[in-house]
This record gives structure tokens, sequence and C-alpha cells, in this order.
């Protein structure tokens, strides 16, 4: 078990060194941050001493080091446009989109388990249909377009919910405004995940209510809803947790488009109008750090499974 | 001498296989596939899209680009989906859009699945060294969240149509990649890839012609998922002005015109119909695709 974990930990180490490695040359690659100093009204040699000032002027991998020593003490670098510190803006939009995401996973799970069980227990019948061809729809719907139906339907048709922000301007907000402002896009981000879940879950759980162990516990007549509960709910746990897994780079992808439609204010509107003035020690910020984070929920998940599964080892 | 006789007793073996069964692989497969009525009825509704998609031009009754009609003008007889606000017609737009995603999803999908079931098929067979360092490359590039990806590729190389056929296409194979290691490593250890290994074939040889051919099923259903992803992508990527560059229409592009509240809620005919057309194509794909994944699957007669 403890072998396993470590050796786990072992493979994430020169991944998270590559991620760095690949963020960093995308920086590169973008362009260098002297261009954006260019103008009439700079000199060769002002260019030249703010280069050298910057270490420019070394080799690249001299620089990555000095760049990976700066992000080991935490700093990641000043945006371009607002002069603030890329990790204070983060830290400063990364509440609201915890918040989404996590809802939404939530949700999203609470659509997708009952429904995903119910499909497979019940495989074939005419409910099994409906689940499934729903759950085909739900993945196939671009996040945008749902966002632009419910917007019509709710706040336009309706005139029930806000279509954009966190909280409504003038108002001191609370829980129940941010409650509301937050329906909307919680729904197209559980719809999408959810979608893809219920078909996982479903096959998941066709193949645990094969197992001979089921057969056993059916035949000692402890009754179906026993059966299902308690012995194919607890199995159906890996999948439950793979999905979880899977979730996060979705979520982050997902929470950029949406929070845009939304006017979220959070990292994924942050980070677009960072791509859109072109700020890439932000963008590239808000990349290494969405790279780290699903890098680390992996290994979590991994880590997960060897305690809910202790069939599973390493091979 | 030897090597010939064995070579005939092969040859009679697939004779008397053949007059055993039937029915041929294809023959079954397309059995299968009719069992799925919802497939088969995306399969016919995916035939009549591209077939309007590939036909544009001469059916399309205007230019796409044209300005024919009047300012954001309703449906009527003259202009059946209306027209936008610069008064070009919404149905020629459309027949048009749909041939340039159709266009960027099946080159992305075709990129992607190259360049995954290369590096699958090295990283699977080679094994060691090779397969760590594909495979954690492979992780590398799947920890970034895709469609960030996707964007800060968009906003470094100029957008338009090619770049991001080659955004979607370079950034989409992680998925392959695993999916054909997977696979080779389990083909590696059969006895027909072991034979071909002792006598001595070559490399080429065992891979193309031996390893991927067995392989050719679970990746199409893959590409099928491929497919329906990269037609959603680059319309949330035209959606958000940083795909497909008007003037040239996409599905995800004209629906770019719907952020404002106006077009929103007084002209729905600008924004519907392109955001049901894409719907129904990524349904109609996704359908397909799991059917093929039942049909082309050799234990699902078994259960």
């Amino acid at each position: 078990m403890g072998k396993y974990i470590l050796k786990r930990i072992l493979i994430a180490i020169p991944v998270l060194i590559g991620i760095t490695i690949i963020d960093y040359a995308i920086m590169c690659l973008a362009g260098s941050p002297l261009e954006m100093l260019q103008g009439p009204r700079v000199s060769e040699a002002a260019l030249e001493a703010k280069k050298i000032a910057m270490g420019l002027d070394k080799p690249v991998y001299i620089q990555y080091f000095v760049w990976l020593g700066q992000l080991l003490r935490g700093n990641m670098g000043y945006s371009i446009k607002s002069y603030q510190s890329v990790s204070a803006m983060i830290g400063s939009h990364l509440g609201p989109t915890l918040l989404l995401m996590g809802v939404s996973l939530l949700v999203s799970l609470l659509l997708a388990v009952p429904a995903g069980i119910y499909s497979a227990v019940h495989q074939y019948s005419k409910g099994d249909y409906a689940v499934v061809t729903v759950s085909f729809l739900g993945s196939s719907i671009p996040g945008f377009f749902l966002s632009l139906l419910l917007i019509y339907l709710f706040t336009v048709k309706l005139k029930v919910l806000p279509s954009s922000g966190m909280v409504t301007l003038g108002t001191g907000g609370g829980a129940g405004d941010i409650a509301r402002h937050m329906v909307m896009p919680v729904m197209v981000l559980a719809a999408s995940m959810a979608g893809s879940n219920i078909r996982y879950i479903r096959s998941a759980m066709l193949e645990i209510l094969q197992q001979d162990y089921l057969r056993t516990a059916r035949a000692k007549g402890i009754g179906r809803f026993q059966v299902i509960y308690k012995h194919a709910l607890r199995n159906a746990l890996v999948p439950i947790v793979t999905v979880i897994g899977m979730q996060i780079p979705l979520l982050f992808g997902g929470a950029i488009i949406i929070e845009q439609v939304f006017s979220w204010p959070g990292l994924g509107l942050m980070t677009m109008s960072a791509i859109g003035s072109r700020d890439y020690p932000v963008i590239m910020g808000v990349c290494l750090l969405s790279a780290v984070v699903v890098l680390l929920g992996n290994l979590v998940t991994d880590i997960v499974y060897a305690l809910v599964d202790p069939t599973i080892q390493l091979q | 001498m030897g090597k010939g006789i064995v070579f005939m007793k092969n040859r009679n073996k697939e004779k008397k296989k053949k007059e055993m069964v039937t029915e041929s692989y294809l023959q079954t497969v397309f059995r299968r596939f009719k069992r799925h009525h919802l497939a088969a009825f995306s399969l016919v509704v995916l035939a009549l899209v591209c077939g309007a998609a590939l036909l544009a031009p001469v059916i399309a009754p205007y230019e796409p680009e044209a300005i024919v009609g009047p300012f954001g003008g309703a449906p009527c007889r003259e202009f059946l989906l209306g027209t936008d606000q610069i008064g070009r017609d919404v149905l020629s737009r459309l027949l048009h859009a749909t041939r340039i995603s159709l266009l960027v999803g099946i080159m992305a999908t075709v990129i992607s699945t190259v360049i995954g079931v290369v590096l699958g098929l090295l990283a699977g067979y080679f094994g060691g060294v090779i397969d760590m360092v594909i495979m954690r490359f492979t992780d590398m590039v799947m920890s970034f969240p895709y469609i960030l990806l996707v964007l800060v590729a968009a906003s470094i190389f100029q957008p338009g149509l090619w770049n991001i056929i080659l955004i979607l296409g370079f950034v989409d194979w992680p998925g392959v990649a695993r999916l054909v290691r997977g696979n080779v490593l389990s083909l590696r250890e059969t006895n027909f890839v072991k034979g071909n290994i002792v006598a001595g074939m070559p490399l080429r040889h065992i891979l193309f012609s031996e390893i991927l051919p067995n392989t050719v099923a679970p990746i199409l259903v893959y590409a099928t998922s491929v497919l329906a992803l990269s037609m959603l992508d680059e319309a949330a990527l035209s959606f958000l002005g940083m795909g497909v560059q008007p003037p040239m229409p996409s599905l995800g592009n004209m629906l770019n015109g719907a952020q404002s509240l106006t077009v929103l809620t007084r002209q729905p005919w600008l924004w519907l119909p392109p955001g049901l057309l894409i719907v129904l194509l990524v349904v109609a794909i996704n359908f397909v695709g799991d059917a093929l994944r039942d049909a082309l699957d050799p234990n699902s007669e078994k259960r």
C-alpha cells in the first residue's frame, strides 16, 4: 500500500517538471516581454539595459531555472497589463471558480449516480433507453448554446434568474443572491458532466451486477434493495472515484467558457480577458496552476482507488 | 521448402474458414449496427447533413458572404431562415458553415488519430525507455486542461481555419495514444505476433500489417468521439471569437452574435438554427459511435 503510493508519487515528479518546461516553452514561444515595452520613445540602449536587468541575455535553460526558482518561492511573475503579481490575481479569482466547480461537480454526481444505477439495474427497459438518450443529449449540447437557451428561457421570458455576475449590483449580495446567480452556470456545467458520467457509471454498474458475489448475495435471499444498495453500490465506488478524477480537467475547461458567458468573476473570466490582451504571464500562470491541480487530482484519484479497492496494484 | 508447405496449409485453412462462415465480418457488423435504431436513424441524418454541406455551393440560394437582403430580416419565403445583421442569407451561411465545421472536425480528428496511433504503437511495442518517455509526455499534455491549451495556442498563432485544425489536431491525441498502447501491449503477447517476431519479419510489417489492423475497431470508435469533441471545441472557440474568423461562416461564429441581448431576444432565427444543428450533428455522431462500439465488439453476441 505505502509502496504503491510512493511509486505513484515518484512517477508524478518527472511529469510535474515536464509541465513546468512545457509551460515555460509556451511562454517563450508567445514572445519576449520586451516587445511590450517597444515604442518610439524607448531607445535601443534602454531596451538593452532592461534585457540585462531581466536576465534575457542569458541562455534559455538558465532563464528557465531562474524562473523555476522564483516559482518555488511563490513568485509567478507580474501581469503586463495591471502590474499586479500573478499569484495575487489568481488568489483573488480562485474562490468564485472553486465554488462554481464544486457545486457543479456535486450536482452532476447527484444526477448521475442514481440515474446510472437505475439504468444499469433496469437494462434495456424504457427507462434505461430514456436515461441513455438524455445522457447523450447532455454531453452533446455545447455549453455556451445551452447557456443561451437558459438565459433566453429564465432571464428573458420568465424573468426569474439573473443572467450575469455573482451578486446583484448595488446590493450587499448574501448567500441567497449568490445562489440565484449560480443556478444557470451550475445547470450548464452539471448537464455536460452528468451526460458522460451517467454512461460511465451505467456500464461500470452493469459489469458489477454480473459478478459472482452478487449472485451469491441474491441467492441468500436478502432482497433486491439490499443487494443493490449494500453490495453493488459499495463496489460502484471505484467507478465513481474515477468519474470525479476525470472531471477535474473538464471542469477547468468548461468553467472558462461558462464564466465568460455568465460573466462569473472567477479564474475563467480573468483568463479570457488575459488572452484578449495577450497577458502571457497571467495566462501561463493559470495554465500551470490548472495543470498542477489536474496532476494532483489524478494522484489523489489513484491513491483513493487503492484505498477503496485493495486488489489494485501498480503494475 | 518447409516454409512453402506451411504456407499451403494456411491457405487451405483460410478457405475452410470462409466456407464455414457464411457471413463476412462487414456483414456481421452491419447487421449488429442495424439493431440500434437510433444509430441507424442518426446515420441517415448524418448522411443528409453531410450531403447538404458538400453540395452547399450548388444548393445554397445565395452567396454566403454576399449582402442580399434587409438587415436582420425575419424568415420569409424569399429568405427561408431570415437574414443576419448585415443582410446576408442565414440559410446559405448555415449550409456553408456546416461544411466548414465538418471540415475542421474531420481534419482535426485525422491529424490527432494519426499522431496518437504512431506514438501509441511505438510506446506499446518497444516498451522500456521509449514507452516511458512517450507516456510521461502524454501525461504532461493531458494535465493541461484541453480547452485552455487550445485557447492559448489560438492566442499565440493567428486564429484562422487551418490554424484551428492544426491546433485541435495537435492537442487531442493523448487519448488515442493511450488506447493504442494498451491494445498493442496485449496484442504483443499473442501467438501470431510472437510467431512473426520468431520468423524474423521486418518491424514495419509487424507494426503496420499485423498489430495495427487488430486495433482498428477501437480506434475507429474512439475517433467518432474525437470527431464529436473537435466539432464542439471548434464551435466554442469560434463562439469566443478565437476560431474560424468571419466573414467565413462556421456553426460557432454564427452563434457569436447571440451574445448581444437584441439578437438573443428579438432575432432567434440568427442563433437557434446553428446551435440546434451542432447539437443534432454531435448527438448523431455520438449515437453512431456508440452503436459502432457494440457492432465491432467481437464479444457483443455472447451477452
